[in-house]
């Protein structure tokens, strides 16, 4: 077995002197939404021409859960057709085996990013990828309605809850009556998760497992946030809310039948598409706080990274692939037309960036106090956790129990999951 | 009548005189052999009982080689507390799986039924002569002959509560008040999984059954005819013991297929409780979580509830052929 290793690592080791210099062909893999498809191949279109590299796009399903089931199969199987990963956020601790170790190649931009970005992204002390773009999600609203009803920008939920419902029956009286007050992400998966995390943390109710590893959910300001948002589903929002992830939220929204949404920044540039019915209709605010002790506006904190597989066959062309994808041109770039929101922060006050998005100049502030999932306290069972979490939410949202209930019998779940420590 | 005309089909002539020749045909049959058991022990034999070792393992996905021995752990451990109180852990201690078991089962049984009823009355239409019979018999084929991620997509976006088109029409006709969320609740998608299983797999159904149809001879029916017996007893006197050997056969085709049923629940419908199934949990252990080991154990009980399930289906079944046959 050493024997076949050592012959192994030499084998890569020639290939890897003798293929240095040559063109490689790469393939990374992407779930975009939207047109990122389109936006990634543009810029792999221009890697190309810059490095005589060739580089395939394998196309993913959009939702994270179904990615990194994917993924994790790849990379067990020690899979070398994919080079480059493109990784959630919450990843990192979990796959920080699989992926090469980009410290000492990326020992040049590490300090033109946020730091709690590149903290998020490293695992025992080993940096596992970097970070492409991040995420704090927006409450999108109708600055045509808000005005027609005269109308202010929610502060808190149950403002919202207020206006959504109020503006949605006037409009409903008029005649419009596929209009919703309120869209968000509430099937049953990573992105639920996401939302109901902001439902819970503005009420002051914690952020399900404390960063000392605590598991802090059972709460009674976690359980209002979450009967409250239980309240919503088949009043303010359409009951199929169950079943949407953000593009059937995007869907609704873009049609011009919501007033309000919870979505990424993603959103936005698609928004002010010319075949959006709400072009130029909407604007963005930070998210609703909550009510209670403790409360405030929250926003889960997302974003995407590319990382580099421990199995491909041209490890420093796929290196220079990821650094390219996290570099400050690309970054721009996509924060123009993609409105996602850069890592560096010089990129918040570039007058190209705001031009096209100009909620950005407000977002720097809204990125810096994101709360994390707590992927990091509970490592390899942070999939579980999030899933735990999210069945005990879809269950008070689609009418199966009380939030207190439900949350009980998730803190006694997480706690067998627990165990000693995590 | 009809139970002479059954003799011949129950029963199988076996050679009884073993000639030079036949042994020596028998043994070349088995070199034939030989390539499809090898390929066989490789695709399904192999991985079969790699599941089943590791799920008897502590085996997770970041580390698949070292996994250790434990035993029966993940099916069923007991931990006796201090108080006295014992504690069950592992698979067959887990509501979840036994939810997820109790979905599959209801699944299959509403699914195979459905199906069974529709796939005779596609069966007998299509088996009547008629004009274009040709055309119409490969058209009923198309439901079958799309892939099931394709037709879930599908239906996915014709239930959707807000651009489908079900919804619309049902608007449109009265029928419904407001749009419902068929996917989403958990009171209506378990329904709409199987419509859309119902709607793609009766065609197999039928072109199965359709055959066994077309084995019964023609005469039979000339006879029956004049004697006068009414075409509703026909078919249950003479239609049905014919082509029950195929029914059977068709029936256990599908109960084996919708007991792993996948690709529709998990594209479908969100991943909820109302319809996750064992496919499914096992699944999300294997590969969404760190519980490889407990994957396992859950496919593996899902291959063993299988495995006896077609045991006793045809023991059963034999059981009944001879009650028939007298």
């Amino acid at each position: 077995m050493k024997m076949n290793l050592m012959l192994a690592g030499l084998l890569t080791s020639v290939t890897l002197v003798g293929g240095a210099a040559q063109a490689a062909e790469l393939s990374i893999v992407s779930g975009d939404t939207g047109n990122g498809l389109a936006f990634l191949r543009s810029q792999l279109d221009r890697f190309e021409a810059e490095t005589g590299h060739t580089v395939t796009v394998v196309p993913m399903p959009s939702s994270t859960t179904d990615q990194f089931g994917q993924y994790r199969l790849w990379l067990a199987a020690g899979n070398t057709d994919i080079d480059v990963y493109q990784t959630d956020v919450i990843w990192a601790p979990q796959l920080a085996d699989q992926f090469l170790d980009l410290t000492e190649a990326a020992a040049d931009i590490v300090d033109d990013h946020f730091p709690s970005i590149i903290e998020s992204q490293t695992a025992d002390g080993k940096l596992v990828a970097l970070p492409a773009f991040t995420d704090a999600p927006a409450l999108y609203y109708r600055t045509d309605l808000l005005e027609k009803h005269g109308k202010s920008v929610p502060a808190t939920w149950t403002e919202l809850e207020a206006t959504a419902k109020e503006i949605m029956d006037a409009e409903r009286a008029e005649g419009n009556s596929e209009i919703w007050g309120f869209v968000f992400q509430g099937n049953a998966y990573e992105g639920l998760t996401c939302d109901a995390l902001e439902w819970v943390m503005s009420n002051g109710g914690g952020q399900i497992v404390e960063a000392d590893g605590t598991i802090s959910i059972n709460n009674e300001q976690a359980a209002a946030a979450i009967d409250r948002a239980a309240g919503w589903v088949g009043t303010i929002a359409p009951e199929g809310v169950l079943a949407y992830m953000e593009e059937e939220s995007r869907g609704v929204w873009q049609l011009g039948n919501a007033v309000f949404m919870r979505n990424w920044p993603y959103a936005y540039a698609l928004s002010n598409g010319d075949d959006s019915a709400v072009k130029g209709k909407f604007d963005v605010a930070p998210l609703p706080a909550g009510d209670g002790e403790g409360a405030r506006s929250a926003a889960t904190l997302g974003g995407w990274n590319v990382a580099v597989s421990k199995y491909s066959p041209d490890p420093e062309a796929a290196i220079e692939l990821a650094k390219f994808l996290a570099s400050e041109e690309v970054q721009k770039e996509r924060a123009i037309q993609q409105s996602n929101l850069p890592t560096i922060p010089s990129l918040y006050e570039d007058a190209d960036v705001l031009a096209a998005s100009p909620f950005m100049a407000n977002w720097k502030a809204i990125f810096e106090q994101a709360v994390p999932r707590p992927s990091a306290p509970t490592k390899t069972n942070y999939n579980e956790v999030s899933s735990l979490f999210w069945s005990a939410v879809h269950d008070t949202l689609s009418g199966n129990g009380s939030a207190a209930e439900n949350l009980e019998i998730l803190e006694a779940d997480l706690q067998d999951l627990k165990g000693d420590a995590w | 009548m009809a139970t002479d005309a059954m003799a011949p089909v129950g029963t199988a002539a076996t050679p009884k005189i073993r000639s030079e020749l036949l042994q020596q045909r028998a043994r070349a049959a088995r070199w034939f052999l030989v390539p499809m058991l090898i390929a066989l022990a490789i695709v399904a034999g192999w991985p079969l009982m790699r599941s089943i070792w590791f799920s008897f393992t502590d085996a997770t996905l970041n580390d698949l080689y070292g996994a250790e021995w434990i035993g029966i752990g993940n099916y069923l451990r007991w931990q006796v507390l201090e108080s006295g109180t014992v504690r069950y852990r592992g698979v067959l201690a887990d509501p979840d799986w036994w939810n997820a078991v109790w979905n599959t089962v209801r699944f299959a049984f509403w699914s195979v039924l459905w199906e069974t009823v529709l796939g005779m009355i596609v069966a007998l239409v299509l088996n009547a002569e008629f004009r274009g019979r040709g055309i119409v018999r490969a058209a009923i084929l198309i439901p079958w002959a799309i892939p099931t991620i394709v037709s879930a997509r599908m239906w996915g976006w014709m239930l959707n509560d807000q651009f489908g088109i079900i919804n619309d029409l049902g608007m449109k006709l009265g029928l419904l008040s407001a749009p419902v969320a068929w996917t989403a609740s958990a009171d209506t998608a378990m329904t709409a999984v199987l419509i859309v299983d119902i709607w793609k797999t009766t065609p197999f159904m039928a072109l199965l059954i359709l055959a066994g149809l077309q084995m019964i001879p023609k005469d039979i029916y000339e006879a029956a005819e004049i004697d006068g017996v009414h075409p509703v007893k026909q078919f249950f006197r003479i239609t049905l013991p014919l082509v029950r050997p195929a029914l059977m056969v068709a029936i256990i085709f599908r109960v084996l297929d919708a007991l792993r049923i996948f690709d529709l629940i998990y594209v479908l419908t969100p991943n909820s409780r109302s319809t996750k199934t064992m496919s499914v949990l096992a699944q999300e252990n294997l590969f969404q979580f760190n519980n490889f080991a407990e994957g396992s154990t859950q496919s593996t009980l899902l291959f063993l509830l299988i495995a006896i399930f077609t045991i006793l289906y045809i023991w059963i079944g034999k059981v009944n052929f001879e009650g028939g046959d007298r």
